[in-house]
């Protein structure tokens, strides 16, 4: 079951990832989330994730051109594996049949 | 990016760097310094800083942190052979340089191991007891109504018994009486014995293995003894001393047990151990109540503790008896402290000391000067290294481009230096084994103190030591070296910057001769002191007066006997030498004043006999044993102290004063003189006359031209009196050195110490001025060619010695002479005044050895032929 099923937090970087295309490096990851989720986003736990994520498969990273921002450091760059696309995939899919099954009635009045 | 921009901490940078695996090193480091510059805008640069920094120490995690690389130690396994080759090359090819280091690490590590075998010796001091970690004395503190407190080792009876009855979370207590003593006669053998009195737990508390006998009961009866293996064959021979009664005075005591000797490192010596129910049923009343509380001054009280007892409840029930003593009783407060067995030898301040001890302070400073020392030869090994390092470069740069790694590098110059470090420890050893019959004799304390024996852990902290020594001396030359830039070395190697640390250099050359400077002068001022205090002015002469001790001989009768002999001219009787350091006190009234007062006890002929001076009065005349006393001398301090007639002498002369409930007429007034040693100011002291008879002195004054004759001649009196008991005659003039034995040690540590620092100094600057003229010798040669005297040419090489010479100096005396006029001699109460000549001695010692050695060498490089010089390459 390793590197199919995904936590949550994995699965909003992972989608994150997906969503910035080009422009996903470590930094842009954390604002993005932090804008999105409205939750404050340690550069560590995102480091992390990224690690674990990549030594998954479901992520693959290249370093940048260097550029004379972040003290002449390249940036490393990450997209999303073809197994990190399934799993993705996957999550949704599962996610599409439990709401399915939920009778409409049950979630009225929520919102 | 410009300079002014604010940059995250450097070291913190570094830190990352050094434990972050090379493949995610440089985007991390560059998302931290993203944030950082972030952070610099909102929340400004020191802010941001601190966030950087702990950010850095968040990220130290498993799978950041960079794998240990094995081919590296492996590289070094296999290149170990290769370092121990070009090592051993290097040492053979530098011969002078080699030597230099070699014998400076010697003789400043046979030092450090003298030390070491001191801490050694402390440490394994009561060892043989198994119990010994277990085992605490109670020590007693008096606080006096002057706020002065005295401390001592010993401890009431009461106190003992106390802790016996009503301590809880003591496994053990025995209580010791010090004193016990006298001649031990079986049939017609009389030998003198001392020892302790112990009671029957004495031995269970303490590992002394019994040989023959029972060691539970051998203490229980009254009247038991138990000898060491020592004694028992002084007293027995080879016959069986079990069971066999021997008698003191008129008392019989039976041999219950025989123990084995008392090892050397044992904190307590004793001959015999007599029953402490022995005491008891003597219900002796000798110095005040013996069961008082106030009487702390014979008793030891010792105490183990169970496994795992707790120190500090125990501390504090004993607490609880001294506050609940000290109220019901009067007199001064005491306070009872439990010392463990193991802080027993390194503490020399209490009183009634049980066996010898030493002061932890001074192992710490000789401990601090070892450093010094060992410290300066290490400065030497790094200088000499890194000022040779021109020739070694090449060697390295092929290393490096042949894939020697920084750490390669540095792990060869590191072994080097060990190496050396190890050879060099060879050859301390053999100093050490040289050294340590002289440090031993230097004072009859050390040799009771220490054996400073050889045992294979102390060998291994020998090596460890020399290991040690290799490490600091060789780290900063391996820094240096593995640090060259290979394309700079291998292209052209005059451009290496050798002189880039000159400056570092020459600090260290000016703190080598600071240290010496001081070691020096310290000694010629210590030895002048010295020398000082044995020959003060006491108010008194001791010139060719002999003492006496009275052992319990009739004093009459061997006076009677002296009077005979020629040579004695002059003999008087008296309690105690004065100016030894031994003191009698006693209360004076006078009028409603009353005071703690010195005495001394003295005949009619002690006064003239050491020519005291007279302030008024007359001499104090002999009285018979059954007339009442009636007279007493009194020094100047006394009629200050009760300002008797207003300071007046004349006039004091007739006053009554009250001693001992008697009322004592002064007769004379003598000035005042050094009763205690030269440590203490005069002080307000009577002197009454008594009948010495058995215990106090006989003196002389003695005419003659040969002494070991007239020696003899005493001797042999003495032994017509006293056949079991030694002589114990002394000069006077011999008994003060002795009271100052300690400075004599002192000095001649100092003296030592101050002759190794200036042979290491003395090595390092050669070292340094031989490279530094050999390097010159082009320039040299050209400067001659134009036209340089030879002169000229010395100065010029020699010049940069000398002002670092003078810095030195320039640091160390006024230095001395402060450290000697603010902190030492104030210590002392009376002392000769300090010269700047004793500065200037050191100084001009100093300063030839150096000139010397700074002149031969530039001398040399002066008169080379510049032809020959200048023909090669």
């Amino acid at each position: 079951m390793k590197g199919t099923n995904l936590g949550e937090f994995e699965e909003i970087v992972l989608l994150t990832i997906a969503a910035l295309v080009n422009d996903a490096y470590s930094v842009a990851i954390c604002d993005e989330l932090g804008k999105n989720t409205g939750r404050s986003v340690k550069l560590g736990v995102v480091h992390a994730v990224l690690n674990r994520l990549e030594e998954k498969g479901l992520l693959k990273s290249k370093l940048g051109e260097a550029t004379s921002a972040r003290g002449g450091k390249r940036k490393r760059f990450y997209s999303v594996t073809s197994s990190g696309k399934a799993a993705l995939l996957k999550a949704r899919e599962m996610r599409e049949q439990l709401w399915n099954r939920i009778p409409d009635f049950i979630l009225k009045g929520a919102s | 990016m410009k300079a002014s921009q604010p940059a995250p901490p450097k070291w913190a940078e570094r830190f990352l760097c050094w434990y972050c695996r090379p493949a995610i090193l440089e985007d991390l480091q560059g998302d931290l310094y993203e944030y950082f510059e972030r952070n610099v805008k909102a929340k400004g640069v020191k802010r941001a800083r601190i966030i950087y920094i702990l950010d850095v120490m968040k990220f130290f995690r498993i799978y950041t942190v960079r794998k240990p690389e094995f081919i590296n130690l492996l590289i070094h396994w296999i290149m170990i052979g290769s370092y121990i080759k070009t090592s051993g090359r290097s040492i053979v090819r530098n011969k002078l340089f080699s030597t230099i280091n070699i014998v400076g690490l010697a003789i400043s590590m046979s030092v450090g191991l003298l030390v070491l075998a001191l801490i050694s010796d402390f440490h394994s001091y009561d060892n043989f007891h198994e119990n010994k970690s277990r085992i605490y004395r109670v020590n007693t503190t008096q606080q006096n109504s002057d706020n002065s407190s005295i401390n001592l080792a010993t401890s009431s009876v009461r106190a003992g018994k106390r802790i016996k009855e009503s301590v809880t979370g003591v496994e053990k207590v025995t209580l010791l009486r010090r004193g016990f003593g006298g001649d031990a006669k079986v049939g017609e053998a009389v030998i003198p014995l001392s020892g302790l009195w112990a009671d029957e737990t004495f031995l269970s508390i303490f590992t002394f293995p019994v040989i023959e006998g029972n060691a539970a009961t051998a203490l229980k009866d009254p009247h038991s003894i138990v000898l060491t293996e020592t004694s028992a064959r002084k007293i027995f021979g080879s016959r069986n001393a079990l069971g066999q009664s021997i008698k003191f005075d008129t008392t019989n005591y039976v041999v219950t047990a025989v123990m084995k000797d008392i090892p050397k490192l044992s904190h307590m010596y004793f001959d015999a151990l007599v029953s402490f129910s022995t005491v008891d049923l003597a219900k002796p009343d000798l110095d005040g109540d013996f069961m008082s509380w106030q009487n702390i001054y014979s008793n030891y009280t010792y105490i183990l503790l169970p496994e795992h007892g707790d120190v500090q409840t125990v501390q504090a029930s004993i607490d609880k008896i001294s506050a609940a003593e000290n109220k019901v009783q009067e007199g001064q407060p005491i306070d009872l402290k439990i010392q463990p067995l193991k802080d027993i030898p390194l503490n020399a301040k209490l009183g009634n000391p049980i066996g010898p001890s030493m002061n932890g302070i001074a192992l710490w400073i000789l401990g601090g000067l070892a450093l010094v020392i060992i410290l300066s030869a290490c400065f030497n090994y790094t200088n000499l290294s890194i000022a040779r390092s021109l020739r070694r470069s090449r060697e390295i740069g092929i290393r490096k481009v042949m894939g020697a790694r920084k750490l390669h590098v540095l792990a060869q110059f590191v072994v080097e230096a060990v190496i050396i470090a190890l050879l060099a420890v060879i050859l301390s050893f053999t100093l050490f084994m040289l050294l340590r019959a002289d440090f031993l004799s230097m004072s009859p304390m050390l040799q009771n103190l220490l054996s400073l024996e050889l045992s294979p852990r102390l060998i291994l902290w020998f090596i460890l030591l020399a290991i040690t020594v290799g490490l600091l001396a060789g780290i900063l030359p391996a820094l240096f070296f593995a640090r060259v830039n290979i394309i700079k070395v291998l292209k052209d190697i005059s451009s290496m910057q050798v002189f880039r640390h000159i400056n570092m250099r020459k600090a260290l050359v000016v703190v080598q001769y600071t240290f010496s400077l001081v070691f020096i002068t310290t000694t010629i001022i210590g030895y002048n002191q010295y020398k000082g205090m044995i020959s003060y002015d006491l108010g008194f002469t001791t010139e060719n007066i002999v003492n006496i001790k009275l052992n319990g001989v009739k004093g009459d009768l061997l006076a009677k006997e002296l009077k005979e002999l020629p040579e004695v001219t002059d003999m008087s009787r008296s309690l105690m030498v004065t100016s030894l350091g031994s003191i009698h006190g006693m209360q004076v009234k006078y009028k409603d004043d009353s005071a703690g007062v010195w005495l001394n006890l003295i005949d009619e002929n002690y006064l003239p006999l050491h020519q005291h001076k007279f302030v008024a009065g007359r001499n104090i005349h002999a009285i018979a044993d059954s007339a009442k006393e009636s007279e007493v001398i009194v020094n100047e301090q006394l009629l200050k102290r009760f300002n008797i007639a207003k300071g007046d002498p004349e006039k004091a002369v007739g006053e009554e004063l009250l001693v001992d409930n008697m009322r004592l007429t002064i007769v004379g007034v003598v000035k005042d003189f050094h009763y205690g040693t030269l440590l203490r100011s005069i002080e307000p002291l009577i002197m009454r006359y008594a009948h010495i008879q058995d215990y106090g002195n006989i003196n002389l004054r003695v005419q003659t031209n040969d002494w070991p004759a007239t020696f003899a001649k005493i001797n042999a009196i003495w032994q017509k009196v006293d056949k079991v008991h030694p002589l114990e005659a002394r000069f006077y003039s011999d008994q003060i050195q002795e009271a100052y034995n300690q400075f004599s040690v002192m000095v001649k540590i100092f003296g030592f110490l101050a002759f190794l620092a200036v042979c290491i100094a003395s090595m390092g600057l050669l070292g340094m001025v031989v490279f530094s003229t050999e390097t010159r010798l082009k320039e040299v040669s050209i400067r001659k060619v134009l036209g340089a005297s030879e002169v000229r040419l010395v100065y010029l090489l020699s010049k940069g010695f000398i002002i670092l010479l003078v810095i030195a100096a320039c640091i160390a005396l006024p230095a001395t002479y402060f450290f000697f006029d603010k902190v030492v001699l104030v210590k002392f109460m009376y002392h000769e005044p300090m010269r700047i000549s004793e500065l200037a001695w050191g100084f001009f010692i100093v300063m030839l050895l150096a000139l010397i050695m700074i002149g031969s060498q530039t001398l040399r490089a002066a008169r080379s032929n510049p032809a020959e010089v200048l023909k090669n390459e």
